[in-house]
C-alpha cells in the first residue's frame, strides 16, 4: 500500500466516522427549521425552505431567555467560585506535596463517584430548610461542589507540569511565595486553567439532575426547558428540535471556538 | 572565617546520608569547582549552599553572617541552573530584571543594570525577545546575565555547559573564565567535566559519596593526588594504576599489598630497548596531537601510553614500556598516597 | 518553610468536599434506619431491618444491579474500542482535520437530557424515526429499540455521547509516542499489526485507564438518558440502582428504604473507586 492510498483511505474513514457521528445533531439542527409537517414527513426531507416559526412558538411558550440566563448565571459563576477554591488547593498539593497528598488526592476524587441520587434526600432536605430550594444561588452551589473534585484533580495535574527549576530560579531570584504565585505560576499555568474552567463550564451547563430536582420555574436552567418537552403533550417535534437546539447551541459553540483548550481539558492531562 | 564557610554539613534523604560532613572555606573572589563522579554529592551541595534544599547539621556562613536557615531569596546568592530555567513567559529583559523589580528598585537602576550586563554578555540585540526565540548558547548568556544583574555575593553556577554542543562549551567556557577575570566574584561551579575543573578553578573540591576526597589547585591535585580515587579521577586518559605486586619494578619494594601509579605521559614506548617491559599492543587511537597507546604487559596488566610522536605500531604488535621513575605514584593498600612523588620537571 | 501556609490553602477545597460527601452520608445513614415514608408523616420508629429487606427484596433489586454492571462495561468497552480505533485513523494528519476533529468533539456537548431525546424521537422511533426510514429502505421491518431492545437502546445513546471523550484521550496518548520508538521498530521489520500490538496498544494502557476512571464516574450515576426515554421499562429492563433508588424516592415517597438503598449506592460507588483508585494510584503518585 504506498502513501498516497493510504492517506485516501485515512481521510475516506476520518470524515466518514466523523459524519456518521456528527449527524444526529446536524439533523436536530435541520428539524428545527422545518414545520412540524415536514419534521414527520417520511421519507425525511432533506430539502425545504427553512422557517424559524418553530423557534418563535418555543420562545412563545416558555421562557427561555430566563431558563438561559440561569444557564449562564450557574455555570459560569459555579466555575468562578469553584476555581477560587481548586486554584490554592492545587497549588499547595503540587507544589509543598507532604506524605498524605497523594492520599488526599484519591479521596477527593473517589468522593466524586457516588452518583448524585445517593445524596438527593439529605441534600433536599437541607435546601428546604434553608429556602434554597428553586434559587439560582442553590443550584450554583450545587454545580460548584459537583465539579470542585474534578477540578481539583484537573488543576493538580495542570501545575505539576510546571518546571520545577524555573520556580527555583525565581526564588533565587528574591520572590516569596506569594510573588512565585503571582508572576511565575499563574502566567504559565492559565492554559491549564482555562481549559479546567471551560471543560466544567460544559459539564455546569448541560447538568440536568440538580437542576430538576432542586430547581423549578425560578431558577430552572435549560434543563428545565427540555423537560417540559419530554411529555408527550409537548411531542411535538420541530418545536422540540428548536428546543434543544436553543438549549444546547450556545455552549456548542463556546466548545467549537475555544476546542483546542476544551479538548486539553477533556484529556485531563494526565495522559502525556 | 573565610568568606563563604560551610562548617560540618550533612544532609539526608530519608536514609541516605547524602552528604557525609563537608567542611570547606572560600576566599572571597575565589573560582572553586566541584568535581566529581554522579551521585557523589555536588549538585546537592551546591543546593544545599542556594537554600534550594535545608541543611540537616551544621552551618554556613557568607560574610560574617549565619545563613544556614535562610530562604534562597535573603541569601544573597545567584544560580546559573543547568537547564537555564528562564521564565518562558517573559522577554530576555524582564529574565534579567526580575530580581530587582521583586526588590523594589526603580525603573531607571534596573535598565541600567541590565545594559550593563547585556554589554558584557554582547545580549543587547535579545533584550525583546523570549526565550523560545534563542537558540542554547543565547539562553545560557541570558542566565547568567540575570546572576550578573544582582551583583550577588557568590555565584553558583550547576553543570551550566553540559547541554551546549562541544565547540559552544569551549567558546562559553573562555566567556565565563573572562567574567570571573573582570567580575572578580566569588564563584561556586559544579561540573562532571574535568577539563571545566581544570581550566576554571582557582581551586578544585574533588567529591566521593557525599565526602570530599581532596580540594586544591587544579596542578596540585594532578601532580600531588591525595589518593586513588582523585589520581584516576583527574587526567584523561586516567592514571595507570595497579596493584603493586603487579609491577614490582616500580613499587620498589615499597610497602606490599598497596598501588602504584603513573600517568600515560610518564610511560614511553621503547620498541625493543633494553630496561623496558614487554608489552603487546592492544589498541592504537591517534589524536593527531598525540597518540595513545594500550598495551598489555606480559602479566596482563593494561597499562595506557601517551606521546606526542606518531607510532606505527598495530594492535597485537610487540614493543617495550618504558616508566619514568621520578613520577610514580606510591599508595597504600587503603588507596593513600604514600611518599610524595618528586615534582616533574618543568 | 512555612507549614502554615500550603494547609490554608488546601482547607476551603478539603472542607467543601468533606461536607458534600460526609454529610449527606450521616444524613442518610440517619434516615436508613428509621420508618420515613412521605405517606406517613410523623412516624419515624426504628426500622432498619424493614428498610434494607424491602430495598433488597424489591423485584427491581437485582435487575437493576445487573443492569448497572451491563450499561457500564458495555459503554466502557465499546467507548474504549471505538475510540482507539478511531484515534488511530485520526492520528496522522490529513486535509479537513481540524472539522472532523469539531465534528467529533460535538456529542460531547449536547446535554443528556437532549440526547435522549433526540435518539428517542428522532432516530429509534419505528415510525418517523431515521433508523426506521433507513430499514425501509432496506426493505426491512423497522425495530421498535426502545421497547424491544431498551437497555441496548440506552447503551448505544451514552455510548455515542462518551465515545468522542475517549477518543480524544487517545489521541492526545497517540501524539505523545516516541517517533523513534516506531521508526526503529520499522526498521527491525515490524508492519503496522505488529507495530499495534507491540507498541501502540500498551501505550495506550495508561490512557485506557484515565478514560475507564472518568467514565465510571459519571456512567454509575446516568439519569437523564433513562429517566425521558423508558422510565425504568419495560418492566425493569432499563432500571439502575440508580434510577432505582430514585423511584423509591421521589415516586413511592419511601424516604427510609431509599435511603437504604442510598447506602447499597455509596457502597457500590466506593468499592468501584477503590479498584479503579488502585490501577491510577500508581500513575497519580509520579
Amino acid at each position: 500500500m504506498n502513501r498516497h492510498s493510504v492517506l485516501y483511505l485515512r481521510t475516506a474513514g476520518a470524515w466518514l466516522c466523523a459524519l456518521l457521528l456528527f449527524f444526529p445533531i446536524f439533523w436536530l439542527g435541520l428539524m428545527a427549521f422545518k414545520t412540524e409537517a415536514q419534521a414527520i414527513s417520511t421519507p425525511p426531507l432533506m430539502f425545504f425552505s427553512p422557517t424559524l416559526q418553530s423557534f418563535r412558538d418555543v420562545m412563545a411558550r416558555d421562557n427561555y431567555t430566563g431558563y438561559a440566563l440561569n444557564s449562564l448565571f450557574t455555570s459560569v459563576l459555579s466555575t468562578a467560585i469553584g476555581l477560587a477554591i481548586a486554584i490554592p488547593a492545587a497549588y499547595s498539593m503540587a507544589f509543598f506535596p507532604a506524605r498524605g497528598t497523594v492520599g488526599l488526592l484519591k479521596f477527593i476524587l473517589s468522593s466524586r463517584y457516588m452518583p448524585g441520587v445517593g445524596a438527593l434526600m439529605p441534600i433536599y432536605i437541607c435546601y428546604q430548610y434553608f429556602g434554597l430550594l428553586d434559587s439560582r444561588i442553590g443550584l450554583t452551589v450545587m454545580f460548584m461542589l459537583m465539579n470542585l473534585p474534578i477540578m481539583i484533580w484537573l488543576l493538580y495535574t495542570s501545575l505539576r507540569e510546571l518546571p520545577r527549576e524555573i520556580l527555583e530560579a525565581a526564588r533565587m531570584d528574591g520572590a516569596t511565595v506569594l510573588d512565585e504565585f503571582r508572576y511565575i505560576v499563574l502566567p504559565l499555568a492559565v492554559g491549564g486553567i482555562a481549559s479546567t474552567a471551560l471543560v466544567c463550564m460544559v459539564w455546569a451547563w448541560n447538568e440536568s439532575f440538580w437542576s430538576l430536582n432542586l430547581g423549578a420555574s425560578n431558577a430552572g436552567t435549560l434543563a428545565w426547558l427540555i423537560a417540559s418537552y419530554s411529555s408527550p403533550e409537548g411531542l411535538f417535534w420541530a418545536k422540540l428540535s428548536a428546543a434543544s437546539l436553543m438549549a444546547i447551541a450556545p455552549i456548542m459553540a463556546l466548545g467549537w471556538f475555544c476546542q483546542k483548550q476544551l479538548v486539553q481539558g477533556m484529556t485531563f492531562g494526565a495522559v502525556k | 572565617m573565610a568568606y563563604l564557610q560551610l562548617s560540618n554539613i550533612e544532609k539526608f534523604f530519608g536514609a541516605q546520608h547524602a552528604i557525609k560532613g563537608i567542611e570547606l572555606g572560600i576566599g572571597k573572589g575565589e573560582f572553586v569547582v566541584f568535581v566529581g563522579p554522579s551521585g557523589c554529592g555536588k549538585s546537592t551541595l551546591l543546593r544545599l549552599i542556594a537554600g534550594l534544599e535545608p541543611i540537616d547539621k551544621g552551618s554556613l556562613q557568607l560574610d560574617g553572617r549565619d545563613i544556614t536557615h535562610l530562604n534562597s531569596s535573603q541569601r544573597d546568592l545567584a544560580m546559573v541552573f543547568q537547564s537555564y530555567a528562564l521564565y518562558p513567559h517573559m522577554t530576555v529583559f524582564e529574565n534579567m530584571s526580575f530580581a530587582l523589580k521583586l526588590a523594589g528598585v526603580d525603573r531607571a537602576t534596573i535598565r541600567a543594570k541590565v545594559d550593563k550586563a547585556a554589554s558584557i554578555l554582547d545580549l543587547h540585540q535579545y533584550l525583546q525577545r523570549t526565550p523560545r526565540e534563542l537558540s542554547g548558547g543565547q539562553r545560557q548568556r541570558v542566565a547568567i546575565g540575570r546572576a550578573i544583574v544582582r551583583d550577588p555575593k557568590v555565584f553558583l553556577f550547576d553543570e551550566p555547559l553540559s547541554n551546549l554542543d562541544a565547540a559552544l562549551r569551549v567558546q562559553t567556557r573562555i566567556e565565563i573564565a573572562k567574567l570571573h577575570r573582570e567580575l572578580g566574584a566569588t564563584t561556586i561551579y559544579v561540573t562532571h567535566d574535568q577539563v571545566e575543573a581544570m581550566t576554571l578553578a582557582d581551586r578544585v573540591v574533588v567529591l566521593r559519596d557525599g565526602r570530599i576526597e581532596q580540594h586544591g589547585s587544579p596542578l596540585a591535585l594532578y601532580d600531588r593526588p591525595a589518593n586513588r580515587f582523585v589520581a584516576q579521577f583527574i587526567g584523561t586518559p586516567s592514571m595507570n594504576v595497579v596493584p603493586s605486586a603487579a609491577l614490582p619494578q616500580l613499587a620498589n619494594g615499597n610497602g606490599s599489598g598497596g598501588f602504584v601509579g603513573i600517568r600515560p605521559e610518564h610511560v614511553r614506548l621503547g620498541g625493543q630497548a633494553i630496561g623496558g617491559l614487554a608489552a603487546t599492543v592492544d589498541m592504537v587511537e591517534s589524536l593527531g596531537v598525540e597518540t595513545l597507546v594500550y598495551a598489555r604487559l606480559e602479566n596482563n596488566v593494561q597499562i595506557v601510553s601517551r606521546g606526542s610522536e606518531r607510532t606505527r605500531l598495530q594492535p597485537g604488535d610487540r614493543t617495550a614500556l618504558l616508566f619514568d621513575a621520578n613520577a610514580v605514584h606510591h599508595f597504600d593498600a587503603a588507596g593513600n598516597a604514600e611518599a610524595a612523588v618528586m615534582q616533574a620537571a618543568l | 518553610m512555612n507549614r502554615l501556609m500550603p494547609r490554608t490553602l488546601l482547607t476551603p477545597a478539603v472542607l467543601a468536599i468533606a461536607i458534600i460527601s460526609i454529610v449527606p452520608l450521616l444524613i442518610t445513614l440517619s434516615y436508613a434506619f428509621v420508618k420515613f415514608s412521605l405517606l406517613a408523616p410523623g412516624e419515624h420508629a426504628f426500622h432498619a431491618l424493614e428498610n434494607f429487606h424491602f430495598f433488597f427484596s424489591d423485584g427491581a433489586f437485582l435487575p437493576a444491579l445487573q443492569n448497572t454492571f451491563v450499561l457500564m462495561f458495555s459503554v466502557m468497552f465499546i467507548t474504549v474500542l471505538c475510540g482507539a480505533a478511531l484515534a488511530l485513523l485520526i492520528n496522522e494528519a490529513f486535509p479537513g482535520r481540524t472539522i472532523v476533529r469539531i465534528m467529533l468533539i460535538s456529542p460531547f456537548l449536547i446535554m443528556p437530557a437532549v440526547n435522549a431525546l433526540m435518539w428517542k424521537n428522532m432516530l429509534l422511533n419505528p415510525i418517523y424515526g431515521l433508523f426506521a426510514q433507513v430499514s425501509h429502505l432496506f426493505g426491512l421491518t423497522p425495530v421498535d429499540w426502545l421497547s424491544q431492545y431498551p437497555l441496548l437502546s440506552i447503551i448505544m445513546m451514552v455510548s455515542w455521547q462518551w465515545l468522542p471523550f475517549a477518543c480524544l484521550i487517545f489521541m492526545t496518548a497517540l501524539q505523545s509516542m516516541d517517533r523513534e520508538q516506531l521508526e526503529a521498530a520499522g526498521m527491525d521489520g515490524a508492519n503496522y499489526g505488529q507495530k499495534l500490538r507491540y507498541l501502540y496498544i500498551p501505550h495506550l494502557g495508561r490512557a485506557v485507564s484515565v478514560v475507564l476512571m472518568i467514565e465510571m464516574i459519571f456512567l454509575l450515576s446516568v439519569f437523564a438518558e433513562i429517566f425521558t426515554t423508558t422510565g425504568g421499562g419495560p418492566g425493569f429492563e432499563t432500571t439502575t440502582i440508580t434510577f432505582m433508588i430514585y423511584q423509591q424516592a421521589l415516586q413511592s415517597y419511601d424516604i427510609g428504604a431509599a435511603s437504604a438503598g442510598a447506602l447499597f449506592a455509596v457502597l457500590l460507588a466506593n468499592i468501584a473507586a477503590f479498584f479503579l483508585m488502585r490501577v491510577i494510584g500508581r500513575n497519580l503518585a509520579k
